[in-house]
């Protein structure tokens, strides 16, 4: 457990300072209250019940002594925290564009090479990123806290961050700004990649998603993918309806479709629904899942689908 | 009641008259009182049990004791019952209706009947509020566009039932700006009232000014619903951010309509216990002024993150570190009025010095979430939900135990265990810290508020905040035990138990229908204790 999240970003340690110093001063002004009034409770506890007590009213200087100081540091407060705002919010000019797009609950980008990713966001260590962001449907708010940015996406405008990346790893996304029922599962990963590995990233060569992915059997890959790839905001694995249908006991069971024709969920339902969401609907959902076509590989979908099967 | 033994011809306590008819139609401001005392209480009880499922849910990471959506709905109906049906109506409708013309040497407010009709369309709020329970929202209390707009949950019913209740708000806070103006009592300078009467004017100027706002914004967001009017769904041509700018044009302002009062009773009840005048008159009672206009001026500091321009962002954390000021001014003159005092440490004293020692880490914990740079990391994490709980329950909710424990004997006209009250005080304050404190770290370190889920590196601190929510609640289950139970059983009480020289406490307990034998002329202000020199 870490008093702070760690820090990932140009932006992070200078917003740190901003926490500091606010720390610092809020921990001066309670330990003094908390320290005068547990003394005075103390010190003038009532001993006899004919006590006398002073007649003091108030006091004029110290009325203004105790208006004018937290007024200087107020003001110091909100210089800093303006000073560190203003950096946050004026890229430099050579900032790798990436748009990003809010929905119902997952992320996608899209990068300047016509790649396009769901949930993971890609990034080069110590280059500089600015996201053009946009919500779909409802609010969202981008929030990494390694980074120490957060901005909403408000559908039909767009709205913008950045930040350099100081750290390769890989760091939370969280969604921050309540979005209906799938909010929490609305999550994702920047992947912050050494310039080579980006380099090859970048050429579509697959890169080492970590420890023997590769060599994972289809079924535990297909796991992996379902909670990766967001699949699990809007399909759950108990038979609660979320947004989409259950995959729990799916396959091989016929499903009613919107025009009341009917299908049976199979190997190719599974994979027509995977990368052409609209073509065939289960009947009582909204046709509202995005295409993971160019996303998901062959091999990943394969994965989905032999993970499906085990839902039983 | 019926067998009293105070010797006095005329002394008839209100609480004579029996029947439910002399509740119902009953336009005596302490009755009237009761009734809100009773409402309130109920809703923050059931309100309090939303919240306990909530953390329940949240002892371990993964939705296991409820569906993510009825986690929504939870919060939900704990943000929006607690906000608009206990502690917005709370300390201003039930003590301010009591105390408010027993303070100034009133027999009653200045528009008695209309006093019960707030009340009934306080109840018609709730009534409708309880139907719209069928089909739970799940929009959270804020009611943000678009998805308010577009969840398949009922929110025209919830909102409808804010509406309604937003009148109840804007008539009492007529009503009491009326009777503070024009039903003084002679002698009763504005330099002589009771800081209590100063916080209440404060409060009903906000509940007159922006209560409208608020009805405003609901019933713009019911047209678009019903009728598919588009002013907040930019699919329609609207603008969602223009939403929350209404909302918290409101539901700032709303925040002081909270918390006035409760440093009003503060103010109270620390020269009693201390017997001492209270430090500072003029700063405390101005600065309730000073804070109820700032707070117009402060609202898009919930909307830092939301879009708005920078320049906006910058103004509103400008003006949002003014605000601070007359509070930190309060906080700063109730600990001074403690100096060379006689300090007696009364249930009501001690919730007294927990909203001092509360209320100052709430409103510390504030100045980061005024700071642009530190907003940014902070804003919709649990830091926000440990902020506001600390100022709401920290503030609020113990001025308002501390108000329930000072003037039940006046108000009742029995007397509660002390004992008992003292530890209820105790599990209260400590369960309250265990919840809320580590939310400040859990919120430092990313947790956003309203998931239903979590990553488990959240998971210790978490489960902390849940255990310590058992604790509170148990707390809270002894103080109305106790409070109730002295309903029943409790000795007789005194007229001044405290040797309080506060008008309301020259009455016998519980006071007589008509407040005052005669309408008393007030000489000195009420907080002359100690020996002058």
């Amino acid at each position: 457990m870490t008093w702070i999240p760690e820090v990932a970003s140009n932006l992070a340690s200078k917003v740190d300072g901003v926490l500091l110093l606010i720390t610092l001063m809020s921990l001066v002004f309670f330990i003094l209250i908390t320290v005068v009034l547990v003394y005075f409770a103390i010190k003038y506890r009532r001993k006899s019940e004919d006590e006398e007590t002073p007649y003091i009213t108030g006091s004029e200087p110290l009325e203004i002594i105790w208006t004018v100081i937290p007024s200087i540091l107020l003001i110091v407060l909100f210089v800093y925290g303006y000073v560190v705002f203003k950096d946050m919010r004026t890229p430099p000019k050579d900032a790798v564009e990436i748009s990003v797009q809010g929905k119902q609950w997952l992320w996608t980008f899209d990068y300047y090479n016509g790649k396009k990713t769901i949930n993971e966001l890609y990034v080069q260590y110590n280059r500089p990123v600015r996201l053009v962001m946009e919500a779909q449907d409802v609010l969202h708010s981008f929030f990494v806290p390694a980074f120490r940015v957060k901005q909403d996406l408000v559908p039909g405008r767009y709205t913008q961050l950045w930040f350099t990346p100081t750290k390769i790893g890989t760091f939370d996304i969280f969604c921050a700004e309540y979005c209906g029922t799938g909010h929490s599962a609305m999550l994702g990963k920047v992947i912050v990649l050494s310039p080579e590995a980006y380099e090859i990233w970048e050429k579509g060569v697959k890169v080492d998603e970590g420890v023997g992915v590769a060599s994972l059997p289809p079924a535990e890959l297909g796991a992996k993918i379902y909670k990766e790839k967001g699949c699990n905001a809007c399909h759950s694995l108990d038979g609660s309806k979320i947004v989409g249908p259950s995959f729990k006991g799916i396959f091989g069971h016929p499903v009613e479709l919107q025009d009341g024709s009917t299908v049976d969920v199979d190997e190719n339902y599974i994979r027509q629904s995977i990368l052409e969401p609209q073509a065939q609907v289960v009947k009582g959902f909204a046709p509202v899942m995005p295409s993971f076509k160019g996303i998901l590989s062959d091999e990943d979908v394969t994965a989905l689908v032999a993970y499906i099967k085990t839902l039983k | 009641m019926a067998n009293h033994t105070i010797a006095h011809n005329v002394y008839v306590p209100f609480l004579e008259k029996k029947g439910i008819l002399s509740w119902i139609l009953t336009t005596d401001h302490k009755r009237i009182g009761i009734m809100y005392l009773i409402s309130i209480s109920f809703f923050f009880l059931v309100a309090g049990v939303f919240a306990l499922l909530m953390r329940y849910e949240l002892l371990t990471p993964a939705s296991d004791f409820v569906q993510p959506h009825t986690y929504n709905v939870l919060f939900t109906l704990h943000g929006s019952i607690m906000v608009f049906f206990f502690i917005v109506p709370g300390l201003a409708a039930s003590f301010g209706n009591f105390l408010i013309p027993l303070m100034i040497g009133a027999p009653d407010v200045a528009f008695p009947k209309l006093n019960l009709g707030s009340y009934w369309i306080y109840l018609l709020g709730a009534a409708i509020v309880l139907i719209a329970l069928a089909k739970p929202a799940d929009t959270g209390w804020t009611f943000y566009t678009p998805y308010s707009a577009t969840t398949d949950t009922d929110v025209v019913l919830i909102t409808l039932g804010v509406f309604v209740l937003g009148f109840s708000s804007i008539l009492t806070g007529l009503n009491f700006i009326v009777t503070i103006h024009k039903m003084r009592a002679p002698g009763m300078t504005w330099h002589r009232l009771p800081l209590f009467i100063w916080a209440s004017y404060a409060t009903a100027i906000l509940q007159l000014l922006a209560t409208p706002v608020v009805g405003i914004t609901l019933l713009l967001l019911i047209t678009e619903r019903t009728l598919g009017v588009g002013f907040f769904d930019p699919a329609k041509g609207g603008d969602p951010v223009l939403f929350q700018n209404f909302f918290w044009f409101y539901s700032h302002p709303a925040v002081y309509i909270m918390i006035i009062p409760a440093m009003g009773v503060i103010s109270e009840i620390i020269p009693v216990f201390a017997r001492k005048p209270i430090f500072g008159y003029k700063a405390i009672a101005y600065s309730s002024l000073g804070i109820a206009f700032i707070s117009f001026l402060v609202w898009a500091h919930h909307m830092f993150t939301s879009g708005i321009s920078d320049i906006a962002a910058t103004i509103f954390s400008f003006l949002t570190f003014l605000v601070a000021i007359p509070t930190a001014i309060k906080v700063f003159n109730w600990t001074a009025t403690l100096y060379k005092g006689s300090i007696h440490l009364h249930s009501a004293m001690l919730y007294a010095l927990a909203f001092i020692f509360l209320f100052t880490i709430g409103g510390l914990t504030g100045l980061f979430l005024g700071a642009l740079a530190a907003d940014i990391h902070l804003h919709d994490t649990y830091f926000v939900v440990a902020h506001m709980h600390y100022v709401m329950i920290g503030g609020t909710v113990m001025g308002f135990f501390g108000a329930l424990h000072f003037w039940y004997p006046k108000w009742f006209g029995r007397m509660f265990n002390e004992t008992v009250a003292k530890i209820a005080w105790l599990f209260i304050f400590i369960g309250f810290n265990v919840t809320f404190f580590p939310q400040f770290f859990l919120g430092v370190q990313g947790m956003p508020r309203r998931y239903a889920t979590y990553p488990p590196q959240f998971e210790s601190l978490m489960s902390l905040s849940t255990y310590g929510s058992w604790i509170l609640g148990f707390g809270i289950f002894i103080m109305t035990l106790n409070l109730i139970a002295g309903l029943i059983n409790g000795e007789k009480a005194p007229q001044n138990p405290y040797g309080s020289l506060s008008l309301e406490w020259q009455v016998p307990s519980p006071p007589p229908l008509e407040n005052f034998e005669e309408i008393p002329h007030v000489t000195d202000w009420s907080y002359g204790y100690g020996k002058k020199k």
